[in-house]
This record gives structure tokens, sequence and C-alpha cells, in this order.
């Protein structure tokens, strides 16, 4: 190279440089007067050009069944519905969001994630007609959750009901054993098999990617909210109850007790380290089985059972009489009410058109709930929902409690702790306690979540 | 240009496919062509140059869509044009043109810059940042990367997967490529070796799956099939600390040796087939042969598939995340990375991740720019 | 060299390859056997996956694959029922749409890459060597950390003050456009295929390239008529391994696409449904896909030949 200007040297450097730090110092903040970057204001959004995209995460056959759910509508009404399923919903609605390119509506699996979401600012508010019909429709809870400081975004969708027990009647009339009444009634049941059958009793799968250790999550909150209260578990979900207090401390031991007990688990699969290396939807084929006579899992898991075979080599069924049947995880004391923690899904709307407003509101509308579950495999908590519809026995007993007054529902507690805890350091905790970490280590470190 | 994508988007799906290459080849052709013309003396090139100089800013500018404001962009190019056609001036004298370094270099930069250098620079301002992006906080950041339980494993961890995997590939992917070289059956064998990078991630994850899986009873995984046969109790492979990061490791060097051996493979192919025959002359061994003519002959190759295979060690993400999801200490600084950003929300600490990568890459450059040095040095 | 020489060794060589050739069988043995060991360890867990597309659901998740070998019971019920999912995405559907992703966005970069390269490598310019490391060590920059502003960039363009550098591309929420995904997937791809075609087309021979100039090629020529044409084998090998990242990629295809313009790794995903992981049908699936590459492997060998830079070397 001869002998250059110095100044010159870098020029082709320095320029490419120079375009990255441009573009650095530009576009970081879209213009405030741009009409596609504000949210939540009076500013139109997307076109009422007859068709809606919605994106959400229920995938496979669960969203072509969603599909077919609002197809007639959609035909009546004139309006296309253009559905995207994604299973990494969760990672993938934040890029989407601060990419700016937002779909008209979204479904978000919990409420923690639509609380994020809408702190980005592109959420919009609810129009009137959809909040008139989801005031008609969802107890005051359910509309709640679907609320972010005090304003209405979300309309509840579909609804889970988590910690039932799922065991095998058969085998329960071969033992000699009945549906326990009490919580600790429920650990002892798994000693007096595991004595019948020399085998452990219990089963558990918290594998799934990142999100391992999810399954523990509805454990503990079902053992919080019969142990320790309505007003405990509230003061615990909003961060008010440290997970280190010993009411949360006690729901941990007595999880453990059946969790972390060699003897009592994990049927099928191996020692207490292996439910870490099983994953949550195999747990469904070993109680189809008769190989697990005892797993804690949400009424989804009814889907896996009827998709795998009994012992004799036919197709599992789910009854009262059948292979497999689940009743819900029992209360700390005989005479306590029922209270179950469930789950959902909340639809929302980035664009303010009439034609996703109209879509917006047939989802919050009886007729939707009616129509997605009755095709099956789902329910909802829309107080407008014929429990008929329901597909199957145990669905109907989920949606009948959904609609009893008297039972108490709170709502899944890691769906709504901040993201740090709820979806990070709760699962992770979870995780390394099965792998054997002290419990109070573990209730530390899942606290220090709420710290960053 | 938006109009032309936007337009495109209403064609059938394989009639874009056509188009978009032709229009793309039409650009390259046309900046070739340029480029040709860009040194030629005499009056009739000098007068296309300065046509050229004046027009090719109009019509980026038209591409880009901004004829809105047509006083703004005439303006701009006539500002742009003639500095571009006063800069070529000046350094066709030189050691080579200006314009015909930025007809091949600008597309490729341009694109860089807006894809990989902005966002570069974006995350190491926000690695200094407080995890809401409220405040700068120093090296805090770095700090927690350094002090906490997971920082520090993603860290050694990483460091295990950099040292393993890419040798380990690269010895098996070069030895392959020499032993089939020439053989009956050539392509067959390459096959083989090459599929596991044509399997989709997800098939990959399950066919590990089959491998490290542990249950009581029957064992569907065959690992643990092969221990109990002799009588072993099964072992949960993937929990099994610290092994557990050599058996995630052995799935990455599953899938690239099979790009070393098709890189290297042609390489080989490339050595000049004298030089063999005169080594046989010489009497040389295979080994000799290999070491002396084979191994010199495709040098820099090895080097790009060390390089290459170390960067994508450092950037394993996939494997962590399907296999065992980071538990039992198996976590990467590019799954941390991800984890602390998606899930926890935490874009100081994963910034700061970034940045470690970004440093721990260094060694890497640095030891192949020596070698290009020496390279050019031989020239 | 004298040509008597030169003649003598050629003599030499003919009479000597007998006993070449000789030498050569031992070891080839041992090579061979070596070859066979590497080729199935590296097929064993293919062939196990192979296997296991053709057993059911409950077979799969209860028994291991190679007691289906001993004791066979198989099916075609995985291939009938990947083939017949997907309503809003037909796995024929999300096919097609791979096809369309993934041939510009391998034939693209590559071009693009290699104008950069032979820059790098044969025009002298200051600067040189530092624009080079940049361009490289930006290879180790995390695609998901580039994710967010690229779609920022797509969706509101760039502008200082009221008026635009870059405008959007003002194509989201469009079916079927990708140029999106073209435009991310060539991005990400530059710096590695710089990086591997500048370590080639540098060391095509000076001799060749200062031949063309002194008969008065410029450098658009000498790219276009020799760089090209000699860097093949490169370009193939680069090319098959741009292909198959760009059709086994999920990430960049979900974030800068949608709804029917998504592809077969999307569908494929989709086969487990929601909450599970159906293995029968992803094994199924994960072979429907591989056939593309497959065949994109092949037809790229014959750019493998040896010799194309055959007595154009120096020395």
């Amino acid at each position: 190279m001869t002998k250059a200007k110095r100044g010159l040297k870098f020029a082709p450097v320095i320029s490419v440089a120079a375009i990255g730090l441009l573009l650095a110092g530009c576009s970081g903040g879209a213009d405030p007067n741009d009409p596609n970057a504000s949210g939540g204001g009076e500013a139109q959004v997307g076109q009422a050009d007859g068709v809606v995209d919605i994106y959400g995460p229920v995938t496979g056959i669960e969203a072509e069944l969603l599909e077919e759910s609002w197809a007639k509508w959609s035909e009546e009404n004139g309006i296309k519905i253009r559905y995207t399923g994604d299973k990494n919903f969760e990672s993938q609605i934040g890029i989407k969001v601060q990419g700016g390119d937002t779909p008209d509506l979204a479904v978000f699996p919990q409420p923690g994630l639509l609380q994020a979401t809408v702190a980005q600012g592109k959420v919009q508010q609810l129009p009137e007609a959809v909040q008139s019909q989801l005031q008609s429709n969802w107890s005051e809870d359910w509309q709640n959750y679907g609320k972010v400081d005090g304003v209405q975004y979300g309309v509840p969708l579909m609804a889970s009901v988590k910690g039932y027990i799922w065991y095998s009647p058969k085998q329960f009339e071969q033992w000699g054993l009945s549906v326990p009444e009490t919580w600790d009634e429920m650990t002892t049941l798994g000693t007096e098999i595991s004595k019948q059958t020399n085998e452990p009793a219990w089963c558990a799968g918290f594998a799934s990617g990142e999100a391992s250790g999810w399954p523990g999550t509805d454990w503990i909150e079902d053992a919080v909210l019969r142990q320790s209260g309505t007003e405990a578990y509230d003061k615990w979900v909003s961060g008010d109850l440290e997970f280190t207090s010993p009411e949360i401390t006690s729901a941990f031991d007595s999880v453990g007790k059946i969790l972390l007990d060699p003897e009592q688990v994990n049927a099928g699969y191996g020692d207490v380290k292996s439910i870490n290396a099983t994953a949550f939807g195999d747990v469904g084929t070993a109680v189809a089985k008769g190989t697990c006579p005892l797993t804690h899992q949400a009424s989804f898991l009814e889907g896996y059972v009827l998709d795998s075979k009994n012992a004799d080599g036919e197709k599992a069924t789910v009854a009262p009489d059948g292979d497999v049947w689940a009743f819900v995880a029992p209360p700390a004391k005989a005479d306590d009410p029922v209270s179950v923690v469930g789950g959902g899904e909340f639809v929302a709307a980035f664009s303010n058109d009439e034609d996703t407003a109209k879509v917006q509101e047939y989802l919050a509308s009886a007729d939707w709930a009616n129509s997605r579950v009755g095709l099956g495999g789902v329910i909802s908590a829309n107080s407008g929902l014929d429990p008929k519809n329901a597909s199957s026995d145990l669905l109907r007993s989920a949606v009948e409690l959904l609609q009893d007054p008297n039972t108490t529902f709170r709502f899944d507690g890691s769906d709504l702790m901040p993201k740090s805890v709820g979806s990070d350091s709760f699962w992770k905790g979870l995780v390394d306690w099965i792998d054997g970490k002290p419990t109070k280590e573990v209730l530390e470190n899942i606290q220090s979540g709420y710290d960053s | 240009m938006s109009e032309f994508f936007q337009w495109l988007a209403g064609v059938p799906p394989l009639v874009q496919v056509p188009i978009v290459l032709v229009a793309f080849a039409v650009l390259i052709a046309a900046i070739l062509a340029f480029v040709e013309i860009a040194t030629k003396g005499g009056r009739v090139f000098a007068v296309v140059r300065f046509a050229a100089a004046v027009l090719v800013p109009v019509a980026i500018l038209l591409v880009l869509g901004l004829y809105n404001s047509v006083m703004w962009v005439a303006a701009l190019a006539a500002v742009l044009g003639a500095v571009l056609f006063f800069l070529d001036r000046r350094s066709r004298s030189g050691a080579g043109s200006l314009l015909q370094l930025s007809g091949f270099l600008a597309p490729a930069m341009l694109l860089l810059a807006m894809g990989l250098i902005y966002p570069t620079v974006r995350t190491a301002v926000s690695a200094f940042m407080a995890n809401d992006g409220s405040g700068f906080v120093g090296l805090g950041n770095f700090l927690w990367v350094f002090t906490s339980p997971d920082g520090l494993t993603a860290l050694l961890n990483t460091l295990v997967w950099v040292l393993v995997a890419p040798v380990v590939s690269t010895i098996i992917g070069l030895a392959y490529a020499v032993f089939i070289d020439k053989s009956r059956g050539e392509k067959f064998f390459k096959l083989l070796v090459f599929m596991p990078m044509a399997i989709s991630f997800v098939g990959a994850s399950i066919i590990f799956k089959f491998f490290y899986d542990i249950r009581q009873g029957e064992q569907i995984g065959v690992l643990n099939a092969i221990i109990t046969a002799f009588g072993a109790t099964p072992v949960d492979w993937l929990g099994l600390e610290p092994w557990n990061t050599l058996f995630l490791v052995v799935i990455l060097i599953w899938t690239q040796a099979g790009f070393a051996m098709v890189i290297l493979s042609a390489a080989i192919k490339g050595v000049p087939a004298e030089q063999f025959e005169a080594a046989s002359l010489d009497g040389a061994s295979p080994w000799q042969r290999f070491a002396n003519v084979t191994l010199p002959g495709i040098r820099s190759t090895v080097i790009v598939v060390l390089t290459t295979i170390s960067i994508a060690s450092l950037k394993v993400f996939d494997i962590v995340s399907s296999m065992t999801g980071g538990r039992s200490d198996t976590t990467v600084l590019a799954f941390e990375m991800v984890r602390q950003f998606q899930l926890g929300a935490r874009t100081g600490y994963s910034s700061a991740l970034a940045v470690i990568l970004f440093i721990l890459v260094l060694p890497i450059i640095i030891y192949n720019v020596r070698q290009h040095k020496k390279q050019r040095g031989v020239r | 060299m004298s040509t008597v020489s030169e003649s003598s060794r050629r003599l030499l060589a003919a009479t000597e390859k007998t006993s070449g050739k000789l030498r050569k069988a031992t070891t080839s043995r041992a090579a061979t056997i070596a070859a066979f060991i590497i080729a199935a360890v590296w097929t064993i867990p293919t062939f196990g996956l192979f296997v296991s597309s053709f057993r059911q659901a409950d077979d799969i998740k209860t028994s291991g694959w190679w007691t289906a070998l001993s004791n066979p019971s198989f099916t075609l019920d995985n291939y009938a029922q990947a083939f017949a999912s997907g309503d809003s995405l037909p796995l024929s559907k999300a096919f097609l749409n791979s096809l369309v992703i993934t041939i510009p966005a391998a034939i693209v970069p590559i071009l693009v890459a290699s104008l950069a390269a032979y820059a790098f490598a044969w025009i002298n310019f200051k600067g040189r060597n530092t624009l080079f490391v940049l361009v490289f060590a930006l290879q180790i920059v995390p695609i998901q950390m580039a994710l967010v502003p690229l779609l920022q960039l797509f969706s509101d363009g760039v502008k200082i003050g009221g008026l635009y550098i870059l405008p959007g591309l003002g194509v989201n929420g469009l079916d079927g456009a990708y140029a999106k995904v073209w435009i991310a997937h060539t991005i990400f791809a530059l710096p590695l295929a710089i990086f591997m075609l500048h370590n080639f087309i540098s060391e095509i021979p000076d001799e060749v390239i200062e031949a063309a100039r002194v008969d008065g090629a410029g450098h658009g020529k000498i790219f276009s008529k020799i760089v090209l044409p000699l860097s093949m084998p490169a370009i193939a090998s680069f090319g098959i391994f741009q292909f198959l990242w760009v059709w086994n990629d999920l990430l960049v295809a979900t974030v800068f696409t949608s709804g029917g313009g998504l592809p077969i790794t999307k569908a494929l995903q989709d086969l487990s449904g929601t909450y599970g992981q159906s293995w029968e049908l992803l094994t199924a699936g994960a072979f429907i896909s591989m056939i593309i590459p497959l065949a994109v492997f092949f037809a790229l060998q014959r750019f493998f030949v040896r010799g194309l830079l055959a007595g154009a070397t120096k020395g």
C-alpha cells in the first residue's frame, strides 16, 4: 500500500460505521406524529377492509378448531378472519410490537403478558360495544383479569381448570381406594398405593424447553390457595407476600412431601430428578397405560390421554368408569369450599377499525363460546355457555365447576406475576428444587426475580 | 422500492421468484457495467461517467420511493452526484477508483449497516443501561454476569463448547473427506455425513431424545438401553453434571462435521493434481502426501472451517433450548442472553451477555488476521 | 524446468503407477474401515428417526426404535396424517412458500457477498483490512438481537426530522409478501458468506488476474468473466449451506412473514399441536422437509470437480 494520507485511510470504515451510528441515532423512537406509532389514542389504526388478522399461541389441531368456530359468523358478516398461530407467541409478540408489525388482534395466554404488552403503548382500549358484550357475559373477576391499571383491554376467551388429579378408577377399585377428601389424605394415598405395588404412585413431567418447570407452579398454587386461603393467595400473586414467607414455604413443603419423596415419584420414569427430564405431555401416555397411578395436571391432559392406548392396547377412555378419570385436588380440610386455580386466554386489539371491533365483540359473545366449546377439547368461563355443549364428561364437570357460585376461583398466579418471576425465576426455581436445591435457597432465588 | 415489493406481493408466489431474481441480476449487471467503464479513459466514457454520477443518486432516491418531495430530491441528487464525480476524478489517478470500490462494496455494506451494525451499536449501548433502560449503570450488568451463578455457568460452558466442538468436528470432517476422496460411491458416502445438516432442528432434537431418554422399565433411549442391558441402572444423561454439557456438544459435532466435510472436500479437490503426482514420484507415503501436499494446500480452508464452527459454537442456542432448557447447569451465553431478554425482560443483562460474546470472538479474529497477513506475505 | 526432465518424469510416473497402486491398496483398506465407522455412527441417529417415522404413536413413546427391527409393525399413517393436517397452512402450501423464500434468499446473498469478497481480495484500498475485520466480527452478532431493529426499519423506515432517508417497505400484513424475509436472510448471511468466499477468491493465482488485466479487462469484467466462474466450487458449497440454513430456519421466517406466507418449518412445528409433542408426526415431517435440501446437495455436487484451477497455479 502506498503511503496514504492518514485522514483518508479509514474512509470506508468510517462511512460504514457512520451509517450504522446514523441509524442508531435516528430511528430509535418513531415520530410522535406518525399515526402508526401512537397507541391507545383516537388515531385510526388499521383499516376496515374486510380482513382481520389474529395472532395467537394456539396451534395445530386446536388452531383448526378455532378457525372452524368462527367460520360461519365470518361468512355471514363478510369479514375474513386470518389466524396465525405461533408456538413461540410469548417471545414473538414483543418483537412484533416493538418492530411495528402488529396484527389486528392478538390472543394472550397470560394476563401478565397482556400487561407487559400494554406497557409498550400499542394496545387499544376496548370499544364500547365490546365492553357491554363483555359485561353481560363475564363475571367481574374475569373482566378484571383483562384490565391493566383499571382500563379494560382484554376480552377473556377460553379457560382451563388446573389442579386435577388424574387416576384410574379401575385401579382404585382393585386396590380398594377411594377419592381423598383432604390434602393430607391425598398425600397418604400415594404411600398406600406404593405399599401395594412396590412402585412410586405419582408421576410428573416438568420438561418444556425454555418454559421447563411450569407444571410445578400449578402444584404450588393449588397448595397455597387451599392451605392459606384466598387472601394470602391474592397477596402472594400481587407480590405483597414474599416467596420466603411461612405460607409459601409450607406450600412447598407439602408439595415436596409428594414430589421430592423417592417413594412417591416418579412412577414409570425413574427417580425424583427424572421429573425434569420428562416432557409434561408424555405423562398422559403413562397415565393411560396405568404405569402411573396418579398425576397432577390441568384439564387439557384429557387430550393426551385420549390420544394414547390403555394397558390392553385399546384407545384409552376418560370417564368416571373408564380407564382414566380425574378429581379436583381436595381442600386442606374436608368441609372447606371447593377452590380451583384456572387459566385462560385474552384477546386484545392493536387496531381500532370497525371490522376488528366487530370480531372482538363476537369473540366476547356467548355465541362464540358455545360454538367453540361445542367443537370439543376446551371450555370457557363465559356465563352464557351451555354446559351441555362441552365435549366430554370431564369438560362438562369443569364448566359446571366454573359456573357454580360456590366455587372459589383464582387465576393462575404465575400468569399474573411479572415476567421476571412468573415466567422465569418461578419456573427455574422449581427445576432447581427438583434437582435437589434446598427449599430455602430456591425460595430466595425465586423472590430475587422481583429485584431485576 | 416499496411499490415494487407491494406489487410483487400480489403476484403468485412461484412467479415472484424469477421476477425478483431477474430484477436483482439487472441491478448487479448495471453495477458491473458501470464499474467496468469507471476507469476507462476517453471523452465518451467521461461523459457516460458524468451522466452516471448524476443519474445514479437520482435513481437510488427514486427507487427508495422519495419522489414525493421533488425539489429536495433533485437538490440532494445534484450534490451527491457532484461529490461522486469529483471524488472519482480525484481517486482515479490513485490506487483505485472510489466509484469502482463502492460498486463492489456498497450493496453489502449498506445491508450490513442496516441489519447488523445498527443493532450492535444499540446493544452495546444498552449493555451499560439498567434492565428497564431507565439509566446508566456503568459496568453493573457485566458485574452481574461474573458474579451470578447463571452468568458464570453460561460463560464457562460456552468456553467448553468453543474448545471442543470446532476441533472435533473439523478433525472428523477432514478425516472423512480424505478417506472417501476419489473412492467409489463418494457422493453417497458424503450424503450420509451431510444428512444431519439437512434435518430440521425439530427432527434433530427428537433424534437425540431417542438417545438420552431415561425412564423406568423399558428404555426408549439408546444409551440407557445399552447400559441397562449390561445390568446398570439408567442414567439421566442430560442431568449428569458436569458431563451433560459434553453430551449436548456431541449434537453440535454431529451436525457440524458434515459442514466441515463438504467444505474441506471441495478444497481437497482444488489442490492441483500435479502436486500429488510429484509427491507420489518422490515415494511419499499416504500420510506424508496428506501432511506435505493436502494439508498445506487446504490450510486456509481448514482455518475457515475451524473459525466458522467456533462462531457457531459461541452462538449455540437451539440445542440447549430444546434439549434441556438450560437446566442442570447446561446454560450457555447465547441461551442465557435470549432467556434474560424474553422471559425476564432484562435488556441490560441480556445486552451485557451479547457484548461478552462479541469480546470472546476477538481471539478468533486476531488469529485469522495473523494467518491472513502471513498468507499475503507468502504471496 | 526443462522439457527433457518433464518428459522423463512422465515416463517415470507411468512406470511407477503399478507400485503406487499397490501401496495405496493397503492404506486405503484402513481408511475405508475408518470411513465406514464414521458413516455408521453418523447415520444411526438418522436411521432411528427414519424407523420411528413409520411406527405408531404409542409404540414410539413406549419402546425403543430398534425393537421395531426385530418385531416389525410399520404404518404409513404418520405421513398421511402429516400431509392431511393444517387447514390454514397445508403442508403443500408451506412447501411452496419455503421454495419461494429460500431460492432468492440463497442466491442474492452469495452474489452480494462475492462482489464484496472480490473487492476485499483484489482491489487495493485504504482501510481494507480494518473493514474486513469489521465484517468478519459481525458474524458473532446474535440474530435474536438484530430482529427488533430490523423489523422497525422495515415497518417505519428511517427519517431525520420530517424527511425519510429510507421509507418503510409498507408490506406489513400483505399475504404473500416475502421481501422482508429475503432481505433479512440476505443480511444475516453476508458476514459468513463474505468471509468464506473471500478465502477462496483471494487464492485465485495472481497470474490469472494479471493476465486478464493485461488484456484490458476492468474489475467488472474480471469479476464476471474470471472470478465468478472460477469460484463455482466455493459458491456451490456455500450455496448448499445457505440453502439449508434458510430452508430449516424458523425464527427469521416467523418474525418477518405471517399467515399464508410461512414456510415448512412452521407447518412442521404446528404438527405437534398447542401443548404437545406428537413425535410420530414430527418424525414423518422431518423426512418430508428433507427431500429438497438433499436434492440440492446432489444437484450442486457436480461443481465439486477436481482441477478447475489446475494448470493455473504458480510453481
